[in-house]
């Protein structure tokens, strides 16, 4: 029965954590909440019984993936429209010239 | 006319997979026969292994697994063939923020621990959950601690490399031991010894201590190429 309960919270979590990281502009959070994503997903693997995939999830899925992801974004823009508005930026400044 | 083209194709399609997907029959007696009692009383009667996941990935399924590591060996080769350069300064690079004493102290500590954690899952691979590519992808996970705490931290890809082909050669080797001497390849040719003890299951021991250098030393690759790619 605990065990039920459990598994239930877990799947409202993920669930509420995966509507963050669509619904999240904000890049860097985004990731995060996908790697919480990863990180109850490996404890419910150990509740169904399937130790094995939750070690391969618990060490790609919440270290690696993330890390890649943050040095990915820290290569490129945080935000979501960021790279949108620069551009709409350059092409006021280019009409306020002409 | 293309669209009405795409429609067509689709429906026949739908019609196939529906036809073959009221054919499975879910829910029915479908477990009942197969290859389900071999792999099961045989990795315990013949192989002498505790984990039945793993005798089954390395044993009964080996061909699976030595074509997931070739895979592995090609991703992590594309992205060094696309990301890396032979020349770069380490010390300069501005990937991340410089970190404080603190986490470079905790970095330092938790690190052999992590690679021991590592180590022990895929030489316990047989007799506790884990495995190959669970114990290298964990210590893939310390190396990374230490790239992203330590500017100047670097680690020698011919090395590597050197450690990623003699893994590899090792798992072949096997296999065709296995083939010259049973006839079927990655066949089990050592005594396979004592249920739950550690040298038990014959050549899975073996082959998963070579998966797992290999994974850790691929993955290690990739997140160092990943981190110097900007330089």
């Amino acid at each position: 029965m605990i065990y039920l309960i459990l598994t239930f919270i877990l799947i409202l979590l993920m669930i509420g954590a995966a509507i963050y990281a669509i619904w999240q502009k904000d890049l860097l959070y985004a990731v995060i909440a996908s790697g919480i994503i990863s990180l109850f997903l490996s404890i419910l693997f150990v509740i169904l019984q399937a130790p094995d995939v939750a070690l391969t999830e618990a060490a790609i899925g919440v270290a690696l993936t993330t890390i890649i992801f943050i040095i990915a974004i820290r290569n490129t823009v945080r935000y979501e429209d960021e790279h949108d508005k620069k551009v709409k930026k350059k092409e006021q400044l280019k009409s306020a010239e002409q | 006319m293309k669209k009405a083209i795409i429609l067509i194709s689709l429906t026949i399609l739908g019609v196939y997979l529906i036809d073959i997907f009221t054919g499975i029959g879910f829910g029915t007696a479908h477990f009942a026969s197969g290859v389900k009692d071999a792999y099961l009383i045989g990795s315990k009667e013949t192989l002498k292994v505790s984990n039945v996941v793993t005798s089954i990935v390395v044993n009964f399924r080996g061909f699976d697994t030595l074509g997931e590591v070739t895979v592995l060996f090609l991703a992590s080769m594309a992205l060094g063939g696309i990301l890396y350069k032979k020349r770069h300064d380490v010390g300069e690079r501005s990937v991340l923020f410089p970190s404080t004493r603190i986490v470079m102290s905790g970095a330092k500590l938790l690190f052999p621990s992590i690679v021991l954690l590592g180590a022990y899952v895929f030489i316990h691979g047989h007799l506790s959950p884990g495995g190959g590519f669970q114990g290298g992808t964990i210590i893939a996970t310390g190396f990374l601690l230490m790239l992203i705490t330590y500017r100047n931290y670097s680690v020698s890809h011919q090395r590597l490399s050197y450690i990623e082909s003699s893994a590899g050669i090792i798992f072949i080797g096997i296999g065709l031991a296995g083939y010259f001497i049973n006839g079927s390849f990655l066949s089990n040719v050592l005594p396979a010894g004592k249920l739950n003890d550690l040298f038990s299951g014959g050549v899975i021991g073996i082959i998963y201590v070579a998966v797992g250098f290999k994974v850790a030393a691929e993955l290690t690759g990739i997140i160092y190429t990943v981190l110097h790619e900007k330089d």
